[in-house]
């Protein structure tokens, strides 16, 4: 059966990193992988999103509304913005980490309170991760992304040693052991 | 072997295998990455050229000389090259000449929604569409035969989700059959009056010829494809589009998989349509092959019941034959949009708060991270049209309205005033006009993704090399008055701007200061608000720094977003950021 991955965020903050560790555990898994990412314009503080799909046989590489079976948020906002794209029965991990909007920033808009519950009313099952401490315990705050990423990783049915792999193979050599322990503290965070 | 590769890897990977020699290409999202990666590979000589008309000259020149050769570009990149495309249709090549251009549909970083389809009719020349990444490596392959074979350019359209796509693609050794023999042939290269009429009649007839290879033995190798399952519904489709039809309706529906988007097969339509009860043709933007079954009195729904604008999708293909929708659940909350932002430390940022208050009224903007200068805060861009328009179109202005000159400047980046911003300057300095152009030189093309340009003085593989001196290029055009400033710092960018407006006679200032996310740029120690001195005047707000926000009623900067660029604390009256 096919399953589908969306990883959501801000520009900036690592979402491309994630995505590939992602295909290639997916990849050494066997699966037929198709990843769709958006470049350029939005790479620039604005709301980003990749899709990641796997199963046998993957025809389009983009997630349409209800469709897929997780949400992996990095930053709260993103994670309700995109909600509607899950299937009703689907996982939300979320960061509870809030990026002001330049709206929001220039008082134009406000950032809306009790975002996570909103996304919990609406049916949804949710787990949320403070990532920030997690990854500067690991050795660096710009790790968030694979704490996100070891988060998310036990709700696939992927093995562990697997996801390990992916991560050596993904990040360069001298942050591996930081990396590794990020993906460790993700993956054991919440049970 | 196979490996996961996004859409453009996989373009480059087949110009590896297919033993192309020579590539040449200006950036422009979503085509970029096809370049990098092919300057990746030691066999290929790759370039960065100024822009996609050189490129594209580039390609045909070597291709001439015996090499295979290609270039890629954005869809507007092809309206720049398209001088070149059409008499290289006429002239053929030597050694296989392929071109990519890469359609955003959605126009996820694009200023229009062009579809590049028409250019393959209008130059009568071959165009591929590959649906996938496994397919991007064997078109491009398939490519430089078909080129080498008809005596033609033969053009790749990628679409934006093709090109960002990752999936699986298998691997093969490169072949490079060496550098083909130029034979000197006035009849077909020099494309004089006389040459191009019997030129021209190749031309219709190597159309004809192609397509009876569309209609048979493109079937044969599987470019051109049918699927027969339930007879009820047809689809007719290429490229990405027969992805989402296949996610869509699965075997509810029969397929007729076009890979080879121009010529089109009249038969080969013909008979797939009259197997099915109704036929669909799923295409984005323009009614291409919808158009092309109704001039051959093929039935067929498209456009009235899709659209013209934006991507489809396999929702809406779903909605839209079977009414069938996907039950989804919604957040109870209002989302603020967050579109795309100058980022922290951007030196455009100083350059705009300058203008802003140093009573300019009218800013002609052009292509480039600094279009973002047009959104609030700043909100300091009236136009916007393509590249190098900023320059041109403001002496226009000021020839139209001379009283406005003292207040209207444009606004370009180095590595969009080399590609196109140096005609209008010299159309400036040679019809005079008392016109600013102010060129935002961060030393790198930002908005793609950080690629060298003519003016970094390194290489597409980062070797020194040469770098335009734009100073000394102003002045050789003509340009007696050249300020240079640092974006930094505001004061001196004021004063840089005001003595250009100043000026009897056209001026040019250098806004100086590499891209803060570049990896040679050392950042200062982040700054941070002494909340006690803050008053709350949200001064610092006005620059839209995102790393800057209000928490608690006082300024707040974000440590891990701050690179220290001191814009903010020049405006603080209270010395509450340090």
């Amino acid at each position: 059966m096919n399953k589908s991955v969306m990883i959501v965020g801000v520009g900036g903050q690592g979402t491309l990193l994630a995505s590939r560790i992602l295909g290639s555990a997916l990849l050494s898994s066997g699966f037929n992988v198709k990843l769709s990412e958006v470049h350029g314009m939005s790479q620039r503080g604005g709301s980003v999103v990749t899709y990641v799909k796997y199963g046998e046989n993957i025809a389009s590489p983009v997630i349409e509304k209800g469709e897929a079976d997780i949400i992996l948020a990095f930053e709260q906002l993103e994670a309700a913005r995109w909600l509607e794209y899950m299937k009703p029965d689907g996982k939300v991990v979320v960061n509870t980490q809030q990026i002001d909007p330049m709206s929001v920033v220039i008082g134009d808009s406000v950032y809306p309170e009790g975002v996570i519950d909103s996304v919990r009313a609406a049916g949804a099952d949710v787990l949320e991760i403070d990532a920030l401490p997690l990854a500067q315990q690991a050795g660096s705050a710009k790790a968030v992304n694979v704490v996100l990423i070891g988060a998310m990783a036990k709700f696939t049915d992927i093995p562990k040693e697997v996801w390990l792999e992916a991560v050596k193979e993904c990040v360069p050599a001298k942050f591996m052991e930081l990396n590794l322990n990020a993906f460790e503290l993700g993956y054991s965070y919440g049970g | 072997m196979k490996k996961l590769l996004l859409g453009n890897e996989a373009v480059a990977r087949g110009l590896y295998e297919a033993g192309c020699r020579v590539v040449s290409s200006y950036p422009g999202t979503p085509s970029t990455e096809v370049t990098e990666y092919a300057a990746k590979y030691d066999e290929i000589y790759s370039e960065w050229a100024p822009n996609e008309k050189v490129a594209m000259e580039v390609a045909y020149g070597a291709s001439v000389a015996g090499a295979r050769a290609f270039c890629a570009m954005k869809h507007v990149g092809l309206n720049v090259a398209a001088d070149p495309l059409f008499t290289a249709s006429y002239t053929g090549v030597n050694a296989g000449l392929v071109i990519l251009v890469a359609d955003d549909p959605g126009m996820h970083s694009s200023q229009n929604e062009q579809d590049s389809r028409h250019y393959a009719m209008a130059s009568k020349i071959m165009m591929l569409e590959p649906a996938d990444s496994e397919e991007c490596l064997k078109y491009t392959k398939l490519a430089f035969e078909l080129s080498e074979r008809f005596d033609t350019p033969v053009i790749i359209r990628e679409t934006t989700r093709v090109a960002h796509s990752r999936s699986v693609a298998p691997l093969a050794d490169r072949v490079d059959n060496g550098l083909k023999e130029y034979t000197k042939n006035p009849q077909k290269y020099v494309m004089a009056p006389a040459n191009a009429k019997g030129k021209h009649v190749v031309v219709e007839n190597r159309i004809v010829e192609q397509t009876a290879f569309a209609e048979k033995e493109a079937v044969e190798i599987g470019l051109n494809s049918v699927e027969y399952n339930s007879k009820k519904i047809g689809v007719i489709s290429a490229g990405i589009c027969y992805d989402y039809a296949k996610e869509a309706l699965g075997d509810k529906a029969s397929y007729l998989k076009l890979g080879c988007v121009y010529p089109l097969p009249v038969e080969l339509i013909r008979s797939f349509a009259a197997e099915c009860e109704t036929v669909y043709v799923l295409e984005e933007l323009d009614d291409f092959i919808e158009t092309h079954c109704l001039k051959n009195g093929i039935q067929v729904k498209g456009k009235a019941e899709f659209s013209l604008l934006g991507e489809y999708s396999q929702s809406l293909i779903a909605k839209v034959i079977l009414g069938e929708e996907k039950p989804c659940i919604k957040a109870d909350v209002d989302v603020p949009a967050r579109p795309p932002v100058l980022c922290a430390g951007c030196p455009h940022r100083g350059l705009f708060y300058a203008l802003k208050t140093s009573g300019v009224a009218t800013v002609t903007g052009d292509i480039g991270c600094y279009t973002l200068g047009g959104s609030k805060p700043l909100g300091m861009i009236d136009t916007v049209l393509c590249m190098g328009a900023s320059i041109s179109s403001l002496h226009g202005r000021n020839k139209a309205n001379p009283d406005a000159a003292n207040k209207s400047v444009a606004v370009i980046g180095d590595s969009t005033f080399i590609h196109s911003g140096i005609t209008g300057l010299v159309n400036i300095a040679y019809n005079q006009s008392n016109s600013v152009s102010i060129i935002l030189d961060n030393s790198i093309t930002g908005m793609t993704g950080h690629q060298h340009n003519p003016t970094t003085g390194y290489t597409i593989k980062g070797d020194p090399t040469a770098a335009v001196s734009l100073e000394k290029l102003c002045e050789a055009v003509g340009i007696n008055n050249v300020f240079v400033c640092d974006p930094y710092d505001i004061e001196q960018t004021r004063q840089a701007v005001k003595s250009a407006l100043d000026c009897n006679g056209p001026a040019v200032v250098i806004s100086r200061r590499p891209c803060a996310l570049l990896k040679t740029v050392k950042h200062n120690p982040p700054l941070w608000v002494d909340a006690e001195k803050c008053r709350s005047c949200k001064m610092c707000m006005r620059i839209g720094c995102p790393a800057i926000s209000m928490k608690d009623g006082k300024a707040c900067i974000d440590a891990t977003q701050c690179v220290g660029c001191n814009v903010c604390s020049q405006l603080c009256k209270f010395d509450a950021i340090v």
